[in-house]
């Protein structure tokens, strides 16, 4: 089934595919109005009822996961691509409703300005910048704007897990649930949206050292596999960072199903089969006090292409550091060709490779007498998965 | 990109009419067409009416500025670009086999990380 020789045109190959060619088919939900998509294998939707589909997976894998709590700040991790924009517009959209089932957190947004790893012009990077800010500032969200370059001004705090105590007598969280719960009951709605409008940041000036220190560090990286996953961790840690100063206890991103199903895959070919469960699954409990989920994990990315298309949703393309490369590039761009080829002719590729990941978890250490913590891997953060002196501790991830 | 041959109104069996539908790019995929995200284009007249097999075999000779492999793959386009003819799913038009209309919108958006 998986031969490199293999035609991927399909002509051997689409057993599974199954091509009902007839114009005007019915939605095969309301049975009414005229399907307009087909999404997994064969199932038709019109327009209405794929827009509720889409809204209640939503909510759906909020409210079966439970881990947001009410009044809880959320940063929301925003790459301007269509999922997380996607994923932004649906958190707007669900707290915007009236009825009791509104979502009840506090969102903030935050967009890494990465165009220094990239090889993006200054132009280019504060035109997108600045379509971005017009989307952000759109939403009423308080949002951060902040350049890649900024990494190399974080604390080393940012490399160390934080109490991952979810115990409410932890004092720093209930203290902030009270405050919050009392700055609620003092505010009026206007004065919480000129504050919030006020706490906005755009920090995307970055000093020249800084740059060329960027420029280093990735022109040092002999192939895009390496550069991609710094890239990542860089990334990471300044979400984690901003996270952190202002109090965000949960980080959303974007990731959908399918680019979850290939960065499985790759994971495993950079060797980091250790991390797998938390590097794709639902809730991300490394970093402690902050916790990141991905509630657009059950998406296909046709799903969500349809859905910004067709209701709108803005979004801005940014180059990346793989865009318009080879297939062979990098394990990463392998890793999509290949899945992206194979679910053309096997359409349940990746919702399979997506189920055996959520049967994924991650092994605990046997408890030690001296009840000491598992060593970390000073990049990642995830627990080392294999034993080394005190000299080395990174683990065997690129 | 008009051709030489003569349009007809009358519209008998044999001679099409020129064709104008409207090719548009989304999601990273203008950056293979120059950056440029619409294109009215005209498709010269000819005796069998144009599918989308030819539209691509069309857009590949005439408007794929690089990279065909990154658009294209055979006849059809590559895995992971999504088609929408007149913001509906391709897949429930026909694919290939679909044949174009006048003023038709077609719509490609590439889903892949890589362009």
């Amino acid at each position: 089934m998986c031969q490199v020789e293999e035609d991927y045109n399909g002509l051997e190959c689409n057993q599974e595919k199954i091509t009902v060619p007839t114009l005007n088919r019915k939605c095969m939900k309301c049975k009414e109005g005229t399907a307009v998509l087909i999404i997994r294998v064969n199932d038709a939707f019109c327009r209405s009822c794929f827009k509720e589909y889409f809204i209640h997976k939503f909510r759906a894998m909020l409210g079966k996961n439970r881990v947001i709590f009410p009044q809880e700040k959320v940063l929301l991790a925003v790459s301007g691509g269509t999922a997380s924009c996607s994923m932004l517009s649906q958190v707007q959209e669900g707290l915007s409703r009236e009825a009791p089932k509104k979502l009840r957190f506090v969102p903030g947004i935050i967009y890494i300005d990465d165009g220094g790893a990239c090889g993006r012009s200054a132009e280019e990077r504060q035109r997108s910048n600045a379509l971005l800010k017009s989307i952000f500032t759109e939403t009423g969200f308080t949002y951060f704007i902040v350049s890649l370059e900024q990494v190399f001004s974080l604390p080393t705090s940012v490399l160390v897990p934080g109490t991952s105590d979810p115990d409410p007598s932890n004092p720093s969280y209930k203290q902030a649930v009270d405050q919050y719960i009392k700055e609620k009951q003092t505010l009026t709605e206007e004065n919480v949206a000129s504050a919030v409008a006020q706490l906005n940041i755009e920090d995307s000036a970055y000093s020249p050292e800084h740059k060329l220190a960027l420029e280093r560090l990735f022109s040092s990286m002999k192939t895009l596999t390496a550069k991609e996953d710094m890239l990542q961790t860089l990334r990471s840690h300044l979400i984690l960072h901003i996270a952190r100063e202002n109090g965000y206890s949960k980080v959303m991103m974007g990731d959908s199903c399918s680019r979850l199903a290939v960065k499985l895959l790759s994971n495993i070919a950079l060797g980091r089969g250790a991390a797998l469960a938390s590097d794709t699954g639902f809730s991300d409990p490394r970093y402690g006090d902050v916790v990141i989920v991905r509630p657009m994990r059950d998406y296909s990315s046709k799903e969500i292409a349809f859905y910004s298309r067709m209701f709108n949703v803005p979004s801005v393309f940014i180059s990346g550091l793989d865009t318009k490369t080879h297939d062979k590039a990098s394990i990463q761009r392998l890793t999509e060709s290949f899945v992206t080829n194979l679910q053309f002719d096997f359409p349940s590729t990746v919702s399979t490779i997506y189920r055996t990941s959520e049967k994924l978890h991650t092994v605990m250490p046997p408890q030690s007498q001296t009840a000491e913590p598992a060593s970390k891997c000073l990049l990642c953060l995830c627990t080392l998965d294999t034993k080394v002196d005190c000299t080395a501790e990174y683990c065997l991830s690129t | 990109m008009v051709t030489s041959m003569r349009r007809s109104f009358n519209a008998t069996l044999k001679c099409q009419p020129e064709m104008f539908p409207r090719v548009r790019k989304r999601g990273g995929a203008e950056l293979l067409f120059d950056g440029v995200k619409n294109h009215h284009v005209t498709l010269p007249g000819q005796s069998d009416p144009w599918d989308m097999k030819q539209l691509l075999a069309w857009i590949r000779g005439n408007m794929l500025k690089e990279r065909p492999e990154l658009f294209m793959q055979g006849d059809t386009v590559r895995p992971g670009i999504l088609v929408l003819i007149n913001d509906a799913d391709w897949e429930l038009m026909g694919e290939l086999e679909y044949q174009l209309q006048d003023q038709d919108n077609i719509v490609f958006i590439s889903t892949l990380h890589g362009g």
